[in-house]
């Protein structure tokens, strides 16, 4: 998976968990927390929808790398193949 | 005989609501807790359900009808009684049922998408979504709306914000009703919560991501544990009298990306399981935000928590939603120096904040509940 594959894998995503949000207008290099005031709760649920489709368990101490979806393209991409 | 399914009233400042869709039709049988019908309200769309067991006789309201709380909107004929004959209605409605997709197939759609429809007037059932997943983008539904709109059309510079305006209106009239009405008294009490966050940190790393907690939710089951010892601040207070709820339904606000909030509840929480309840505040906050509450789910709080930790804020000043008699804030934990022993520590902090009614209570009694909550809050294996 290349890393525009993986980018749009994780938009697919962050509008699962995060419906209210309109996939057109997410800023990769934004904070989600800065673009949909993304909480705690936000962040868990993707951490769950990340370890059911790509089996990766993200520790909590490493949540500030799913913080943009740019950063999560970075942190997955040297995880998964 | 016939019993009649009425528009729910779902807070003390609804006054309407329009039936979206029925999920049922004449015929169909029905058992309590099933959603059977869409209903649009100030609060976006909400999943109403049924509280009993029978036939669908006859849907009374259409879809699109926006009618008072208290209408009947259908006619159910229950379980184990011998078929009634139903009055001759004057107008009677239409016998076909719209094919209402079941709620679980629901076109999948933004909150800001779907206001954006109802806005251009788009039949929101009708479009094929573009978006992951299939779901509409209000995107699909601008094309569908002006099909000769050029793709390279320059697109709107701010995002829909969802029903902002209804909503906003209908905070606005609970807000008033509660100042208004509801003789406030306020107080906070600022705790050391290190020991809640190094054992959400330990028992979090020692279990698997989907059974992960959050801090409110340790806060959340502290509140109930509290109503339950202290039943004057959850319930509800009606016709010049208050009534303590038997149960506790914690409510929590949930904020509405692009404006508004909601406060859905853990029912019974005060006897769930941290692991449950956190599952069920997973579920509510997903529903919130996708426009998929149900009617109890609304109705339901007995007392709300409404959490400001991730906003940078040390103090909340909650307003009661009517007509409950208590409100608990929280601000986001912060370290600061702290004296524990003697000795002046780093140690994480919270500021909890109770809006309560002082129909019902006073100071006195609502300092020693938000003490027992930060006393159970600071004692986590044992919520």
């Amino acid at each position: 998976m290349n890393r525009d594959e993986l980018a749009t894998r994780l938009l697919g995503l962050l509008t699962e968990i995060a419906p209210d949000v309109d996939p057109a207008t997410v800023i990769p290099g934004i904070d989600f927390r800065d673009q949909f005031d993304f909480d705690s709760m936000d962040t868990l649920n993707f951490a769950i929808a990340l370890h059911r489709d790509f089996g990766v368990d993200v520790p909590e101490a490493e949540y500030s790398r799913l913080a943009s979806l740019e950063k999560c393209v970075a942190y997955l991409s040297g995880k998964i193949r | 005989m016939l019993s009649e399914f009425r528009m729910p009233a779902l807070g003390a400042d609804m006054e309407e609501g329009t039936v979206a869709q029925w999920n049922v039709a004449p015929g169909s049988r029905v058992k309590r807790g099933d959603v059977v019908a869409v209903v649009e309200t100030d609060k976006g769309a909400i999943d109403v359900e049924i509280f009993e067991d029978g036939v669908v006789r006859e849907l009374v309201v259409q879809p699109g009808t926006k009618v008072p709380v208290g209408t009947v909107l259908a006619l159910i004929e229950r379980e184990g009684e011998p078929a009634a004959q139903a009055e001759p209605r004057p107008s009677p409605a239409p016998a076909a049922a719209t094919p209402a997709r079941p709620a679980a197939e629901r076109a999948k759609i933004s909150p800001a998408a779907r206001a954006r429809a109802r806005e251009l007037g788009v039949d929101v059932e009708s479009l094929q979504g573009t978006g992951p997943g299939g779901a509409i983008t209000r995107e699909d539904v601008e094309r569908a709306a002006a099909p000769s709109r050029e793709p390279g059309a320059a697109k709107p510079a701010v995002v829909e914000k969802a029903g902002e305006g209804s909503m906003r209106e209908a905070i606005a009239a609970a807000m008033s009703r509660s100042k208004r009405e509801i003789p406030h008294y306020y107080l906070s009490l600022t705790t050391d919560v290190t020991a809640a966050t190094d054992w959400l940190k330990t028992h979090n790393a020692a279990i698997p991501v989907t059974e992960r907690l959050i801090l409110a939710a340790l806060l959340v089951k502290a509140i109930a544990i509290a109503c339950r010892e202290m039943p004057g601040f959850s319930g509800f207070y009606r016709d010049g009298r208050y009534e303590p709820s038997p149960s506790v339904h914690v409510g929590v606000a949930v904020a509405i990306r692009g404006g508004g909030l909601v406060a859905p509840a853990i029912t019974d929480t005060a006897n769930k399981t941290l692991g449950a309840l956190m599952e069920d505040f997973r579920g509510l906050v997903a529903r919130a935000r996708a426009g998929r509450l149900r009617a109890s789910e609304l109705a339901a709080p007995t007392i709300i928590l409404t959490s400001l930790g991730d906003s940078s804020v040390d103090t909340v000043f909650p307003i009661i939603q009517p007509p409950q008699v208590a409100i608990v804030g929280a601000g986001t934990p912060v370290i600061r120096p702290w004296v524990v022993d003697g000795q002046v520590v780093p140690r994480q902090v919270l500021t909890l904040s109770l809006g309560a009614d002082h129909r019902v209570t006073d100071g006195r009694l609502g300092a020693q509940f938000l003490a027992r909550i930060a006393e159970l809050f600071a004692t986590p294996q044992q919520l």
